[in-house]
């Protein structure tokens, strides 16, 4: 990770603290995760009992109740809370990419149209389930996750159709503008047509992180990681790009294939995210912003750096998200734009002042 | 008295009527009336209205209930009930009513929900909009007497019609066997998930029936919940409709759930749904629903625990 030079590098350390910092964040959050239930905030030592409790199964004299505590503990907080880093850290990292990828700090995950195709797909198959019974069979299985992310990809590839590639950025920016505008409206058509799923599509844009089970954590793990190693392996494209087009293409980077690893790579982690939580908004935009407020440093450690910040943002959120009305529950989006944008704009503020 | 009061109708005698209007006015031979609606503005009636538009489906089924059917012109696409208002036409949704149609059907009143942003719009076209939101059991009770009031049918007939739907709620309850009272009851109306809270209308309607809502007043009627309070409260019985009971068993901890594992699920059709979730004269039938519903789970776990002696 440290440049050759054998002085010492402060970007290169200060990303290490940020790094270790945002580390540790976000095994306290995980923990405090644990604790954070339909009840308020529970004693540590009750959690971590019930979490045996799951794991060697109740002891004697334990009973129903303790079974239920160890149930919710190890099937439903668990996976949630990881759940939350996970999809965290996807939006996290593809936020970063595609602020690198499109040369513009506005960028964020949701800039192809993934997210209205995702919108899409789950209006579609919300309005389809119940009313005929052929569709409720397949939907029923692939289900609104298999829906949104469908959904998020083919608005994805319709937007490369539309800007011919990815060559060109300006054109690829419309693309996914345009995209984004008309599925959003059939979306609100659809949604137009059968208001009983209204709530349920707003819930969806507000994102949640309520049902995600071992299964969804598996997957976005799944996708994260390989994301992560593709992203970091070629973020040299990125460096080069935020010197312009021309510098990059002048340094020898086969342009055109990195920048469709990218783009991939963008699409694939938005649309894991989305299809598990919703439409969790900000974030994507936010953590590559926090990062780079801190630390000013190559794009193969603010690849990381966003990610790993995406994910306490999103984890710290959910965690307030469950006990600030237990056992009501906020919707996560708001707290995410709440936070992550109170924040950024006291920092705005501060630079000004 | 109280309702009365509320709903603020002044009939004004006919020559008093003519008093005031002095020169101006022709003599109409009806009575022209009052009614204070749900913006609590006055509407005036100079004789009761004979085309009646309806934005709602719940005030529809009002309007029929009351025998008054053959008044409507025109109803929202949702109102599907009576059978017979299939062949009226209809003139948009009633958060976006198709302003146009209301104008071209020439309605003397047009009876529209408070949520709905088109009462100003219909009004400033010159019709008579009565704005009208039932949302409680005792809404349901007013706004038959509104509406009676509004198209000049005698209140006695709302109160005959009221005493009706209360005594069959009351028969739905009754129905229950001693051994389903106190049911522990998680009704979702939608999967966010959003549950129905003890003051909402379906919560009242558990209420009556002597079951227990999980969800307490102090969470208002229609609360979003943690996923995991449900899973802790663990209830008897689990009320769902067909559009939201999709991979509902497949939430992460809900497959142990005691209604999921002893399959005491109701899971309404569409049209159920549409007769538990509308505040109005349908109530009765609702009631009916929930208590056939909880006694055929409640009655089934009790034989399967004779059977299998104690659980």
């Amino acid at each position: 990770m440290a440049t050759a030079a054998g002085r010492p590098d402060t970007g290169a350390r200060r990303a290490m603290w940020l790094g270790m910092a945002l580390v540790l964040a976000a095994c306290g959050l995980a923990l405090l995760g644990l604790a954070v239930g339909s009840t308020g905030v529970e004693p540590v030592s009750q959690v971590l009992s019930a979490l045996g409790d799951a794991v060697v199964g109740p002891r004697g004299d334990a009973g129903a109740d303790a079974a239920i505590s160890a149930q919710i503990v190890w099937d439903i907080r668990a996976p949630r809370t990881l759940g939350a880093f996970l999809a965290g850290a996807l939006l996290g990292l593809a936020g970063a990419v595609a602020q690198g990828l499109f040369r513009n700090p506005l960028a964020d995950p949701f800039l192809l149209g993934s997210a209205s195709g995702a919108t899409l797909g789950v209006a579609a198959a919300l309005s389809l389930l119940g009313v005929s019974p052929m569709a409720t069979g397949w939907v029923v299985r692939a289900g609104l996750t298999g829906a949104a992310f469908v959904g998020a990809v083919l608005a994805v590839l319709l937007t490369l159709l539309l800007a011919k590639g990815v060559q060109h950025t300006l054109r690829l920016l419309l693309a996914g503008v345009v995209v984004g505008v008309v599925l959003g409206a059939l979306s609100s058509l659809v949604t137009l047509l059968s208001p009983d799923i209204l709530q349920a599509m707003q819930s969806f844009m507000l994102g949640s992180t309520g049902f995600v089970g071992w299964a969804a954590v598996g997957i976005m793990a799944g996708v994260w990681l390989p994301c992560l190693a593709v992203g970091l392996a070629f973020s040299r494209v990125l460096d080069g790009l935020s010197l312009g087009e021309a510098t990059a293409a002048s340094l020898g980077l086969p342009l055109g294939a990195l920048r469709v690893a990218l783009v991939a790579v963008l699409a694939l982690a938005t649309g894991t995210a989305v299809a598990q939580t919703g439409l969790i908004a900000f974030v994507g935009l936010a953590a590559p912003h926090l990062v780079r407020s801190a630390v000013k440093t190559t794009h193969a450690r603010l690849l990381a750096l966003s990610s790993l910040m995406g994910g306490v943002l999103l984890l710290l959120a959910d965690t307030l998200a469950r006990g600030v009305m237990a056992p009501q529950e906020l919707p996560v989006g708001v707290l995410t734009a709440v936070l992550g944008g109170g924040y950024l704009l006291w920092l705005m503020h501060r630079r000004v002042g | 008295m109280n309702i009365a009061r509320r709903t603020g109708l002044r009939i004004r005698q006919g020559l008093r009527a003519l008093g005031l209007c002095g020169l101006v006015c022709v003599p109409v031979a009806a009575q022209a009336y009052e009614v204070v609606d749900d913006r609590g503005r006055t509407v005036t009636l100079a004789a009761p209205p004979q085309r009646v538009v309806s934005l709602l489906p719940s005030l529809s089924e009002t309007v029929c209930e009351l025998g008054q059917c053959h008044r409507l012109v025109g109803v929202d696409r949702y109102s599907n009930h009576p059978a017979a208002l299939a062949k009226l036409p209809q003139m948009g949704g009633g958060l976006d009513p198709s302003v146009e149609a209301v104008v071209a059907a020439r309605p003397d009143l047009v009876l529209i929900s408070a949520s709905a942003r088109a009462a100003d719009r219909l009004e400033a076209l010159g019709l008579k909009v009565v704005v009208l939101e039932p949302k409680t059991h005792a809404d349901v009770r007013r706004v038959l007497r509104t509406v009676a009031l509004t198209l000049g049918v005698p209140v006695a007939e709302a109160d005959r019609v009221w005493r009706h739907i209360d005594a069959a709620v009351s028969a739905a309850a009754q129905s229950l066997p001693a051994s389903a009272q106190g049911t522990r009851v998680y009704f979702e109306v939608n999967r966010a998930p959003y549950g129905a809270g003890a003051s909402s209308f379906i919560g009242e309607t558990l209420t009556r029936l002597g079951v227990k809502n999980i969800l307490g007043p102090e969470l208002g009627p229609f609360p979003k919940l943690n996923p995991e309070f449900v899973v802790r409260a663990n209830p008897d019985v689990i009320m769902v409709g067909a559009r939201n009971f999709a991979g509902m068993t497949d939430r992460p901890g809900w497959k142990g759930l005691r209604a999921i594992r002893d399959n005491r699920l109701c899971v309404f059709s569409l049209d159920e749904s549409d007769v538990l979730v509308r505040p109005g004269p349908r109530m009765a039938e609702a009631a009916r629903l929930m208590a056939g519903c909880i006694a055929g789970k409640t009655a089934a776990v009790g034989a399967a625990a004779r059977q299998g002696g104690a659980v």
